[in-house]
């Protein structure tokens, strides 16, 4: 029964997260052109800014319909998570609908439309409230996310029932502000590589060379910044909250399995073995874990085999992946952008074409980054829906049959496979058309 | 506080049934009134611009009750389980058909997706009638089989429908001859809807005929209500109660009633908002006279083994609901001012936006 409500739930959260995390890079980077077309009144910056809304329309248009599933799915699939902790964590998803949703949806509609009615100044600002609501949602859901791994400003009662005691507690836990920032920056890094990407595509096929430039020139820049951010220091607080709070889940996450005395080494490649509790085929570099976790080459890192096994993680390789994937494409990012910004500043970027090529491929791989840096939050909490206080086993629908939801959860990949093939085919049109012809 | 929750709930849930009734009205006039490229035009710009923001009144709503009342979320989304997924889905097809069909010009692609806008308004115009219905019907709390709770007392589990379609057995399902009469009514409801925001949006050639489609269907409603209204008693053998013990509580069927005849002139309206005004205010008072009847119920125990879900029994904590007072009224402010900036840039007619074109 658990298990297909998991997997709906993992399903349906992971296709949806493929859609905000461009929306909210990407909004950013829309207000950006229009920006520099208000100030330089150059006609391909409104341009650009009017490609990428097509983009991000079709884009949006996609979270809105896979996101109204994951407010309802609380309800369907966990349904005594809902009774027990909704006095809490329903604050902020409430606030969401009310602070966020009406802010983006009524100004999509003037960003998109009303170009025209409003004006350019105008249409600056619809843009940038449709940002500010779209980051206020990313925000509110973390907030959310937050409570569930650090769980603060609360009460239980007799029955089980969580109630809060702190509003403000939720805005100031701890958990919340470095995942807040790690996460938009991240979803910064995935809209300035889809901006990049389509840039070095119109290159690398001579056309729309002056669009081409302009996009790889804006993702490069962009790339670099948010790809440094996402792994320092947002990444790294983000890192320590949770050698603070779930030592455990660190201890999986690095693949550690012993405490090792005089400094732990990090692991960048290896296998988890269960069976034996060691990793094999293991390439690893010494001290630097200790380094980067406490700032000393020698200081003690707690290893599985200090817990109880009740206490782990509930899917070791899987946690223990997800995270290795993360930071191996986090790095890569930094390198490729850091080579592609010094040839941006030889002024050779566009002629170098491995670069372009690199950069057009590397267009799926920031969604890899993003998707597994969530399943390394998520994975990392198992078994708990909210840390050390309600299990996943305690928290699905009692009325609700394994049957039931299979029924669902095939219902649902059936409908966004359809979906997916839509939003590409239909992207895809939107980038072949390009900038010049899409204009009026 | 449960009260104040419970008055900004329905609220909340009565202007999304009024804002994205008129999408789904819509969607039902193109499904079988709109013949022309022309007509099908007028009928998408005129809700274009709206429907994601009217959705998001239901997703707002779910929030805040999920917020102010979780147990009866918790309680009624796993028990209404398949039902609740289905209006997904359809939610979804909906959105994929109107946004879609527009971006590749070829009849084969604008007929599928024609189908799948209209089709899938006309289901979820019928299952939102039936999600009513169940409610007023109430639902089996606890599972109770042969008198003996097998659940909590506040879970239950609906299965689609049983085989007798009788709202009367111990073992009810979603679909039976009440819920679905009710889902007729809302079908016929919101089509009228429909229409009236058509007329009232647009210039188009349509306009004439929908105005007679409107004042036929009226006949239809007005029957379909007096029917309803006759056998209400088999489900709740004391219907007016409330409205008795509070006779204040008249003026909402009042309401209903003069949204229903004040249609019948739709033929000489001058004004074009006028239609869609006493439909507005048939929706506004059919909803609320029904919640008003099963008040302070939410969810009424078919058995008499639990008891039924009221506002005082499914609500959170005091200090959790007292705060959200303070930051739902700067919501709420803001949500205000939202709507006058967006419906004042898109006032009037809309026959020339171009919605969907690319």
């Amino acid at each position: 029964m658990l298990f297909y409500d998991r997997m709906q739930f993992a399903f349906t959260i992971t296709f949806h997260y493929l859609f905000p995390q461009l929306t909210m890079g990407l909004s950013l980077i829309i207000v950006y052109f229009k920006w520099k077309f208000l100030k330089t009144h150059i006609e391909k910056y409104n341009d650009a800014a009017k490609f990428w809304m097509k983009i991000f329309a079709l884009n949006f248009a996609m979270g809105v319909v896979t996101g109204i599933p994951m407010e309802f799915q609380f309800g369907t699939n966990w349904a005594k998570f809902s009774e027990l902790t909704g006095g809490i964590i329903g604050q902020t998803l409430a606030m969401e609908g009310m602070f966020s949703f009406f802010l983006e949806s009524s100004f999509l509609g003037l960003f998109i439309f009303g170009e025209k009615l409003i004006g350019h100044k105008l249409h600056f600002i619809t843009g940038f409230l449709v940002f500010l609501g779209s980051w206020a949602s990313g925000f509110l859901i973390i907030a959310t996310h937050s409570w569930m791994q650090h769980p603060v400003g609360y009460e239980i009662l007799e029955n089980g029932k969580f109630i809060l005691n702190n509003f403000g507690a939720l805005f100031t836990n701890e958990w919340l502000w470095p995942s807040y920032l790690h996460n938009q920056a991240a979803s910064l890094v995935t809209a300035s590589f889809v901006v990049a990407a389509i840039g070095a595509f119109y290159l690398l096929n001579n056309k729309h060379n002056e669009f081409g430039k302009l996009f790889v020139k804006t993702g490069v820049i962009f790339g670099l910044i948010s790809s440094i951010i996402v792994a320092f220091p947002t990444g790294d607080l983000a890192a320590k909250n949770v050698v603070k709070h779930q030592p455990v889940t660190f201890a999986a996450m690095e693949g550690l399995f012993e405490t090792v005395d005089g400094g732990s080494e990090i692991v960048l490649i290896g296998q988890p073995n269960m069976q034996e509790k060691k990793l094999d085929n293991k390439i690893a570099v010494p001290n630097i874990l200790s380094f980067l976790t406490y700032q000393k080459w020698n200081a003690q890192i707690k290893g599985l085999n200090e817990f109880d096994e009740t206490l782990y993680p509930t899917n070791i390789p899987g946690l223990y992946y997800a995270y290795h994937i993360m930071v191996g494409l986090g790095t890569i990012f930094i390198g490729l952008m850091l080579i592609a910004l010094v040839q941006l500043f030889r002024k050779r970027l566009y002629k170098t074409k491995w670069i372009l090529w690199s950069l057009m491929f590397m267009l799926p791989f920031p969604y890899i980054a993003n998707t597994t840096g969530w399943y390394t939050a998520e994975l990392g909490r198992q078994p708990w829906l909210v840390y050390n206080l309600l299990r996943t086993s305690e928290g699905a629908s009692p009325t609700v049959s394994a049957g039931n939801t299979l029924f669902t959860l095939l219902g649902f990949i059936g409908l966004y496979l359809l979906l997916g093939l839509l939003f590409l085919m239909l992207a895809g049109k939107i980038i072949n058309k390009g900038p010049e012809l899409i204009k009026h | 506080m449960e009260l104040f929750w419970y008055i900004v709930l329905m609220t909340m849930l009565t202007i999304y049934v009024i804002l994205d009734g008129y999408d789904f009205g819509a969607g039902i006039i193109h499904l079988f009134f709109a013949k022309t490229e022309k007509d099908k035009k007028a009928i998408t710009n005129a809700i274009g611009p709206f429907w994601d923001a009217n959705e998001v009144w239901l997703i707002a709503a779910g929030g805040l009750l999920f917020f102010a009342f979780p147990t009866l979320y918790a309680s009624s989304f796993s028990g209404f389980y398949l039902p609740l997924i289905m209006i997904l889905w359809l939610l979804i097809f909906r959105a994929i058909g109107l946004e879609l069909r527009g971006q590749v010009h070829n009849k084969m692609w604008e007929t599928i997706w024609d189908k799948a806008f209209g089709i899938a308004s006309l289901l979820l115009a019928l299952f939102f009638g039936i999600a009513l219905g169940n409610i007023v019907r109430g639902v089996n709390l606890g599972n109770v089989a042969n008198g003996v709770s097998t659940q909590e007392a506040h879970y239950f589990f609906l299965p689609l429908w049983n085989s007798t379609f009788s709202p009367q057995t111990e073992q009810l399902g979603v679909i039976d001859w009440f819920t679905l009469l009710l889902g007729v009514i809302g079908v016929v409801a919101l089509t009228i809807h429909g229409a009236n925001w058509i007329i009232f949006k647009t210039n188009s050639d349509l306009n004439q005929k929908l105005k007679n489609v409107v004042f036929k269907l009226n006949f239809v409603l007005l029957v379909l209500v007096i029917i309803s209204l006759l056998i209400w008693h088999i489900i709740d053998p004391q219907p007016f109660h409330n409205f008795i013990k509070h006779p204040w509580l008249w003026i909402f069927p009042i309401i209903t009633f003069s949204g229903l005849f004040g249609l019948f002139k739709v033929k000489s309206f001058q004004k074009h908002g006028l239609g869609f005004l006493f439909s507005s205010l048939f929706l506004f008072g059919g909803l609320t006279s029904t919640v008003a009847s099963i008040f302070p119920k939410v969810l009424p125990s078919t058995n008499s083994v639990n008891p039924d879900l009221t506002i005082y029994n499914v609500a959170a904590d005091d200090y959790g609901l007292s705060i959200g007072v303070y930051w739902f009224t700067i919501a709420a402010i803001l949500v205000i001012v939202y709507f006058t900036i967006q419906y004042k840039v898109f006032k009037g007619k809309m026959d020339d936006i171009g919605y969907g074109e690319h």
